[in-house]
């Protein structure tokens, strides 16, 4: 009895003394570390080439030094500016200070352009300055009105500090129609020049219409797919799998074929009747080429999600609910249906992801009214070279998706994914 | 088609044959595209549209002439007598040639870097004791969600700055990383299937964890790792975002010539092009849908 007690009371130990506690924690994580041994060269890959290479970016969106970096005198003087008061000589000598060196270095242009993103029209009034810059002379508030008049404008000095900032909130208030200034703080644009949440919004309608189309067309075939026999069914699948695993130029391509004014469907139209040969529909590079297209690239998405989650659907349900009495229809959509939404919510939410960031097709069909968001985002990448204001773009885009896949991830789970 | 039960009523039917009848259309879309594309492909005219002599099957309507255009283009003699020199100089100059080996060198490389790191990755995550193992997983994943557009911006951006853009190390960094989401998806569905017992089981025996992997991971969860392997490349393959904000005229692959070809000179060699991928992606699907059968058959699933 005694004996049993202290040997109750004394830990257990494994073959060479140590207490099992120990060794169990040891072994543990011994497992651990073995498991995230594997994992860490993937992650330290996707983390190096993928992550902070968007975060970089990200952060050319809130940080930008190009007028600071270029104008160092100037930038001083305009730290020290309250903004509302009559730029002085001090303010007007570091300008020219800072103009010529800039246009001994070449960097001028650098910096107008940066101006010239937060007050249209300022590029010129930099770069021509610039050029008479040697030969101003003090008082320079005088000198330097005189060789170019813009300069007593109040506002090319406000819109110089907000620029001469590197933190600055003015490519997000771009990015969603607003201006940021010294006085006011946040003012919305110019009615006209109101561009970019209108296609924010557009983007959505244009996903939201393509997930609604994908729907409509995807329910019905998962349906037919997932009852009919399986041999049926899997050659009926390939049709399914076949425009999936072909590439998405080939199938832009054939669209251009098929839609375009002497295309399949306008010669068929024409052939049948329904529309005469000078009055041939425009299918596409518009916002209907755009849609089709990439309801055609992304049906696949939201027919193999449905198809997977109706398989598992037994047909003694329905069976059941006819038994009771329920007319097919009612059976359908109280008994079937509800079954059904995992997949509806999956296949949605993944169409409506890929839709939303979508480029290569509305950039090859879309024309101008079917363009979305991420051609903004290249246009501004390639031609405007306006950095600052894609990564804005990008950040609200990015923001919105990861909300998206964050949902996802709790609805669905992202192990729940299935690829063909 | 002619199994209705007896006492389906008239309704039901016409319902079944109308919404067999729908769902034939809806197939019809989906396949349209690739039908189209192939016999336009060869027809004799530089047009996008059936000709009369196509519809009225006219051989002479029909011709090789843009698979001919997938080799000449871009070739220094384009009408020299056929020998070795003009194969030579198809292969060093043609610019579709030098697209389709730059497709290939850097889908290989990509998916093999991919493959690699996204099975490990995936056996690691596929244990229960991996730390912070959602939260991981969802940042591995997440190359296949962020919008293309951000990810090749921020590619660009970042790797000119490392001297990474305009290199094809850079371009196969890009494609590696997005083709290992589809590597992960894959292995960890096979690994859900995998009987842990197994492992214990070879370890009872004897065999260290480098054989115990070799000789019986490994060989139940390849049909996974190819599959994975399949989609990194047919990804690597297809990809255009990152290639046109990343590579030079020197990397031109496949969709980047296509997409040139698009938007700068509308000729049929894009759609000779297109029928050649089909046949390729028909030869993908064929393989992917064997090693499902035999991934079914090793875990003694029959299909019925």
């Amino acid at each position: 009895m005694a004996d049993s007690q202290t040997a109750s009371l004394e830990p257990i130990t494994a073959a060479d003394g140590t207490p099992l506690k120990k060794k169990l924690a040891q072994a543990l994580f011994r497992s651990r570390v073995r498991a995230v041994s594997l994992v860490v060269p993937l992650f330290a890959f996707v983390m190096a080439s993928f992550v902070i290479p968007i975060l970089a970016l990200m952060w050319q969106g809130v940080y930008n030094d190009r007028f600071s970096s270029h104008m160092p005198n100037l930038t001083e003087r305009l730290t020290m500016w309250d903004g509302l008061t009559e730029p002085n000589e001090k303010m007007y000598e570091a300008l020219v200070a800072d103009l010529k060196t800039a246009r001994a270095d070449r960097t001028i242009g650098r910096a107008a352009t940066r101006v010239n993103q937060e007050f249209p029209g300022t590029r010129s009034l930099f770069t021509s300055t610039a050029r008479k810059a040697k030969k101003l002379k003090p008082p320079f508030k005088e000198s330097v009105i005189k060789a170019n008049k813009k300069w007593n404008n109040i506002e090319v000095w406000q819109a110089m500090k907000i620029t001469s900032q590197d933190l600055t909130p003015g490519f997000y208030a771009t990015a969603l129609d607003g201006r940021y200034t010294v006085d006011q703080g946040f003012v919305r644009q110019d009615e006209n020049r109101q561009i970019y949440v209108k296609l924010f919004w557009r983007t959505m309608l244009i996903s939201a219409t393509v997930m609604g189309l994908c729907l409509l067309l995807g329910y019905p075939v998962a349906y037919l797919l997932a009852t009919l026999p399986l041999r049926a069914s899997n050659l009926l699948m390939i049709m399914v799998l076949l425009p999936f695993w072909t590439s998405l130029l080939v199938r832009t391509t054939a669209w251009i074929a098929i839609l375009q004014s002497q295309g399949v469907i306008n010669d068929l139209m024409v052939f049948v009747g329904i529309t005469a040969d000078d009055a041939r529909f425009s299918l596409i590079y518009n916002m209907t080429g755009t849609i089709i297209a990439m309801t055609h690239i992304l049906l696949p998405f939201m027919i193999l999600p449905l198809y997977s989650v109706m398989k598992t659907i037994p047909p003694s349900y329905m069976r059941a609910a006819r038994s009771l009495g329920a007319t097919p229809t009612m059976a359908f959509i109280k008994v079937y249906m509800p079954q059904t939404i995992p997949g509806i919510g999956a296949g949605g939410l993944l169409v409506f992801i890929l839709a939303i960031g979508y480029y290569i097709t509305p950039a090859l069909v879309g024309g101008q009214d079917g363009q979305l968001i991420s051609n903004m985002i290249a246009y501004h990448m390639q031609k405007s070279l306006n950095w600052s204001l894609a990564a804005a773009l990008g950040g609200i885009l990015l923001a919105g998706v990861l909300v998206l896949y964050w949902a996802y991830d709790k609805v669905i789970g992202i192990d729940n994914m299935k690829l063909g | 088609m002619a199994k209705l039960p007896p006492y389906t009523s008239t309704g039901e039917y016409i319902w079944h044959y109308v919404y067999r009848s729908i769902c034939g259309l809806i197939f019809l879309f989906l396949i349209m595209p690739i039908i189209v594309v192939l016999p336009l492909s060869f027809n004799v005219e530089p047009y996008f549209s059936f000709t009369k002599g196509m519809l009225n099957f006219d051989p002479t309507a029909y011709s090789l002439r843009w698979y001919e255009d997938i080799l000449r283009n871009g070739m220094k003699a384009p009408d020299a007598p056929f020998d070795w020199a003009w194969l030579a100089d198809t292969w060093n100059n043609g610019q579709w040639i030098r697209a389709i080996r730059n497709s290939f060198f850097i889908g290989i490389c990509a998916t093999l870097l991919s493959t690699a790191l996204g099975t490990l990755a995936a056996i690691g995550l596929s244990r229960s004791e991996m730390p912070y193992r959602r939260l991981v997983m969802s940042i591995l994943i997440s190359p296949m969600i962020v919008p293309l557009i951000i990810t090749a911006a921020g590619m660009f951006y970042f790797y000119s700055q490392v001297h990474l853009s305009q290199t094809y190390l850079g371009v196969i960094m890009a494609h590696a990383v997005l083709g290992t989401p589809f590597v992960i998806i894959t292995v960890t569905a096979t690994l859900v299937g995998f009987d842990k017992s197994l492992v214990r089981a070879s370890q009872s025996l004897g065999a260290g964890a480098v054989t115990t992997f070799r000789k019986v991971q490994m060989p139940l969860i390849i049909p996974g790792v190819i599959s994975g392997g399949l989609f990194a490349f047919i990804t690597s393959f297809d990809e255009v975002v990152a290639v046109l904000f990343l590579a030079s005229p020197e990397q031109r692959t496949i969709p980047r010539q296509m997409w040139s070809g698009i938007r700068e000179q509308i000729s049929p060699t894009i759609l000779a092009v297109a029928t050649l991928l089909v046949i390729l992606s028909i030869i993908l699907l064929t393989v992917l849908e064997l090693l499902r059968r035999r991934s079914e058959r090793l875990r003694g699933i029959t299909s019925s």
